[in-house]
């Protein structure tokens, strides 16, 4: 119906009460939200962009035009396709793991006669914690000699696991951190996703034989839950593509690079070898992708409609 | 193709409050039973004990004389259109329909989403499944919407779907929960005599609940009018109109509703009254047709005032005042009576024979009340 109404909408829109304002003034109602939103984003952005063809220094009063230099360095740098690599790599690990999760406790809460809500607020809890902190609480539990899982490790007579000192391990342990503090947001939203199936519909699938509950869970909650289950995939994505904070307080990028991610390595560029043209060139890349996921999110977001 | 349906002594409490007390009901097979009464009577939660949706507190259900107490919904032969309609919003028109079928004619393999048609040996089953889906649709004129999702379908189609999906595996017994609640005015009317046809046509059991009695007088065989978890009677609906077996009842079968008088003040009224009615205080009651508003043979008068005038086009209903401040209600010929304002007298007149006699309690004493068929068998 809003889209019929919608065609027939008059071309100048009166305002609240009825008064049609004239563009001078309604431009200036406008000015405020429009300066700050230019000058807190669009403008820095804009400057990340014109630096990223420079070879400006941090520090230096001067700068050198370089045209596609820093980006077509970016080409040939080891350490950054590292960094894309493990950033991929990361996400892979992260967002699929995360949603499955949040997925299988919101299910699992879901079912509960009683205490759904104590087990929603302890397994939301990750979120709600600072992820620096948690690292280091991470770091110290599966610390290679004193962390309490090797210890546990070692009592059951199992080698022991330098989980953050493996170059195969150091990634995958990163993303086990940031699985469990993401997890919690996506059961949320699963659970919120749940209480949308009408009880009707279960109803109806035990008259039409649905007997086992996989069977109900595949043929109705599953595709129920499909717009819940493209908004948790795309909103985790989006979150692990931003991972930092625990590279830089767990392993900072080591063992010998394993753990280097897109924005630790821009960070290492810009902050630490103050190489700020190849840093923001660095940061167009990350933005790029960024855009792509964001341009996914409001494609989901604006479809009603989902199944 | 059909079955007989016993309900006895069904009870049902949630926490402290007892939802249904004892009910017991038989169901002929091939009958189309209703089962009405105000929201909150219980008569939502008998159907789904019926359905093996929710479980009985006590008492014990059978299908044919089985019992099926034990058996999940599916095991009992029956389908269920739900007010709501139910109908999953993720798959076609025809998916829908054929999920009953699916679920039970496909290997659990097969049934996998995506990966499923690639499992061998189930041409035969899907092919016959589509056969049954197009019949079904085609029984409640559907068939060109069977790629549609539900969410591109009007309430009266997606109606039609759900009546297809009960009817496409040919269930002994049809429960229905308030279908028809969601259409407007003129929808229902229309759906109401194509149910009616559809029960005539498949023959099967039709347990039909519904808050509306003129959808249970037209289409049933035999009404369950329940209060407050019993059935207080179950007749056939000419039955239940002229001869009610509780105030309640009367009460709540027929528009406009039953008027009460105390036989106190209808002889105040008229002293015409005194020799048939009984020397006890008892609360009589009139249908609408019979009261009268101009001088008839074998009638006794009785002063009134006009309180309103409703015109309903063919006819018009005259609500009246006796001195007492009993209110009675007139059904009366549109034309035949001269409208007059509000405040005005206006004589009425009622038959000269016992009318329908309640106790105190609600309960029936003119004469006994007939043996009800509800307990035949």
């Amino acid at each position: 119906m809003p889209a019929d109404l919608s065609l027939h909408a008059p071309k100048a829109q009166p305002g609240r009460l009825g008064a049609v304002l004239p563009p001078r003034i309604a431009y200036g109602l406008a000015a405020p939200a429009v300066l700050l939103l230019v000058a807190t984003v669009i403008a820095p952005i804009l400057v990340m962009i014109a630096l990223s063809f420079t070879d400006y220094r941090f520090g230096e009063a001067g700068l050198r035009w370089t045209g596609l230099g820093n980006y077509l360095q970016l080409l040939d740098d080891r350490t950054f396709k590292r960094a894309l690599w493990n950033t991929f790599a990361y996400v892979a690990m992260v967002a699929p793991a995360s949603v499955l999760l949040g997925l299988f406790l919101a299910v699992l809460i879901d079912a509960l006669d009683r205490g759904q809500r104590f087990y929603r607020l302890v397994f939301f809890l990750p979120v709600t914690a600072t992820l620096v902190a948690m690292a280091m609480v991470w770091k110290y539990l599966l610390h290679g000699t004193i962390g309490p899982f090797n210890l546990m490790l070692q009592s059951l007579g199992l080698p022991s696991l330098d989980v953050f000192g493996d170059r195969d391990l150091a990634l995958a342990g990163l993303a086990a951190i940031n699985v469990w503090s993401l997890a919690g947001f996506n059961m949320v939203l699963f659970s919120a996703g749940l209480t949308g199936v009408p009880q009707d519909l279960y109803d109806a699938a035990a008259m039409d034989g649905m007997d086992s509950r996989l069977d109900r869970f595949l043929n109705v909650t599953l595709p129920l839950l499909g717009p819940t289950t493209l908004f948790a995939v795309v909103t985790s994505t989006i979150t692990a593509f931003k991972v930092f904070d625990t590279v830089a307080v767990v392993t900072r990028g080591g063992p010998r690079g394993s753990t280097d991610v897109l924005l630790y390595t821009t960070y290492l560029e810009g902050f630490s070898y103050f190489r700020m043209g190849s840093a923001a060139a660095m940061t167009v890349v990350f933005l790029a992708i960024m855009m792509v996921f964001a341009w996914i999110q409001a494609r989901v977001l604006d479809r009603k409609v989902h199944y | 193709m059909t079955a007989a349906i016993e309900l006895r002594n069904i009870s049902k409490s949630f926490g402290e409050t007892q939802t249904l007390r004892d009910v017991s009901l038989s169901i002929r097979p091939g009958e189309f039973i209703s089962l009405v009464g105000p929201s909150g009577c219980g008569k939502s939660t008998l159907l789904r004990i019926l359905a093996g949706l929710a479980p009985q507190s006590g008492g014990t259900v059978s299908i044919d004389g089985a019992g099926v107490d034990h058996l999940p919904p599916s095991g009992r032969d029956i389908a269920m259109v739900f007010q709501s309609y139910a109908l999953y919003p993720h798959m076609t028109v025809g998916q829908n329909i054929a999920t009953p079928l699916r679920m039970r004619q496909l290997s659990a393999a097969a049934r996998l989403p995506l990966v499923g048609r690639l499992w061998p040996g189930q041409s035969v089953s899907r092919a016959r499944i589509g056969q049954a889906v197009a019949q079904a649709a085609r029984l409640v004129e559907i068939e060109a919407m069977l790629d549609r999702k539900p969410a591109a379908l009007s309430g009266g189609q997606r109606q039609r779907v759900a009546l297809a999906r009960a009817i496409v595996r040919r269930p002994r017994v049809f429960l229905m929960d308030e279908p028809l609640s969601n259409l407007d005015a003129r929808l229902r009317v229309t759906m109401r005599a194509e149910i009616a046809a559809l029960h005539r046509r498949l023959g099967a059991t039709f347990v039909y609940v519904t808050h509306d009695q003129v959808e249970a007088m037209t289409m049933s065989d035999r009404v369950a009018v329940m209060m407050d978890g019993e059935i207080v009677q179950c007749a056939a609906p000419t039955q239940l109109y002229d001869n009610p077996r509780d105030l309640r009842v009367a009460r709540f079968i027929g528009t406009p509703e039953i008027a009460t008088i105390s036989s106190d003040e209808l002889i105040a009224a008229n002293q015409g009254f005194a020799p048939i009615l009984p020397r006890d205080p008892a609360i009589a009651a009139f249908r609408p047709e019979s009261v009268s508003l101009a001088p008839a043979p074998e009638h006794l008068q009785l002063p009134a005032t006009l309180e309103r005038v409703e015109q309903l086009g063919h006819e018009i209903l005259v609500f009246l005042r006796l001195a007492g401040g009993a209110r009675l209600t007139a059904r009366a010929v549109a034309g035949q009576v001269p409208i007059s304002p509000a405040g005005q007298r206006l004589d009425l007149w009622l038959p000269r024979r016992t009318p329908m006699l309640f106790d105190a309690s609600g309960a029936r004493m003119d004469k006994a009340p007939q043996h009800e068929l509800a307990h035949a068998g």
